[in-house]
């Protein structure tokens, strides 16, 4: 089974993101997955276009002040997540119209469908327990993100 | 009450990603029916889009469709008509 915190590459946790706009936020969880040198850097504009893209056909607010921006590039060669936390929220045009607290960017090889599913998986089926989704919006540093990773992938989180 | 089962594989190339099961949980939430969605011993609710990710169906994998309620026969029908045309994808 992956791992979430394997998936999260190496400092790419922003515990409160600069921004409260959709577009930058996105952009500053990027630059954190290309400076953990797991996303070539020559791929970061066109990386960035194809999430706003992927956004603007349905956004990834799946409500209850989360959101997954991804997106799938063949230049890619292997899976990196970044997590930013926002305590004013972000305007992500959310499915519930609310705004967005914690941010799980994703980004994937194009030919390995399954397992971007799996990450998919790992991500949800965190995001989808009310209390992994309040820890991560109290979390106040990016080691305590951290450390919620490694308990939720430990499975020593209450449903 | 009608309750229908229905078993659907998944068609297209990249499974049920987010779009994908995004326009799955549009159309189960235009039926009054309760709409659940099993994969191997996962068992979600139709109608939450984070929960329809849990499922990570990649291609080739089967779903089980249970629909519960007055409109079961005809949400079970289209559900299952969506899924197989592979969401208009390839």
């Amino acid at each position: 089974m992956l791992k979430f915190s394997q998936l999260v590459a190496p400092g790419a946790i922003v515990a409160q993101v600069k921004s409260s706009q959709r577009d930058d936020v996105i952009a500053e969880l990027l630059d954190s997955i290309v400076s953990s040198g797991t996303v070539p850097k020559a791929l970061r504009e066109e990386l960035l276009l194809r999430v706003m893209e992927r956004e603007r056909k349905g956004s990834t607010g799946f409500g209850r002040g989360v959101a997954v921006p991804h997106v799938k590039h063949k230049g890619v060669t292997r899976m990196a997540a970044a997590i930013g936390l926002s305590q004013r929220g972000i305007d992500f045009n959310a499915l519930d119209k609310q705004p967005v607290h914690s941010v799980v960017l994703l980004v994937s090889p194009e030919d390995k469908p399954e397992d971007h599913l799996q990450a998919m998986e790992v991500i949800f089926k965190n995001l989808s327990k009310e209390t992994f989704r309040r820890m991560l919006r109290q979390a106040a540093a990016a080691d305590d993100v951290r450390q919620l990773l490694n308990d939720a992938d430990n499975q020593v989180l209450p449903a | 009450m009608a309750r229908v089962e229905t078993t659907v594989t998944i068609t297209n190339r990249l499974g049920l990603h987010a779009r994908p099961a995004m326009t799955f949980v549009d159309l189960a939430s235009t039926f009054g029916c309760e709409v659940t969605v099993k994969k191997d011993d996962t068992e979600v609710d139709g109608k939450s889009i984070m929960q329809m990710m849990m499922l990570a169906a990649a291609q080739g994998s089967s779903l089980l469709i249970v629909c519960n309620g007055d409109d079961a026969e005809e949400a079970a029908g289209k559900l299952k008509a969506l899924v197989e045309s592979g969401f208009d994808e390839e």
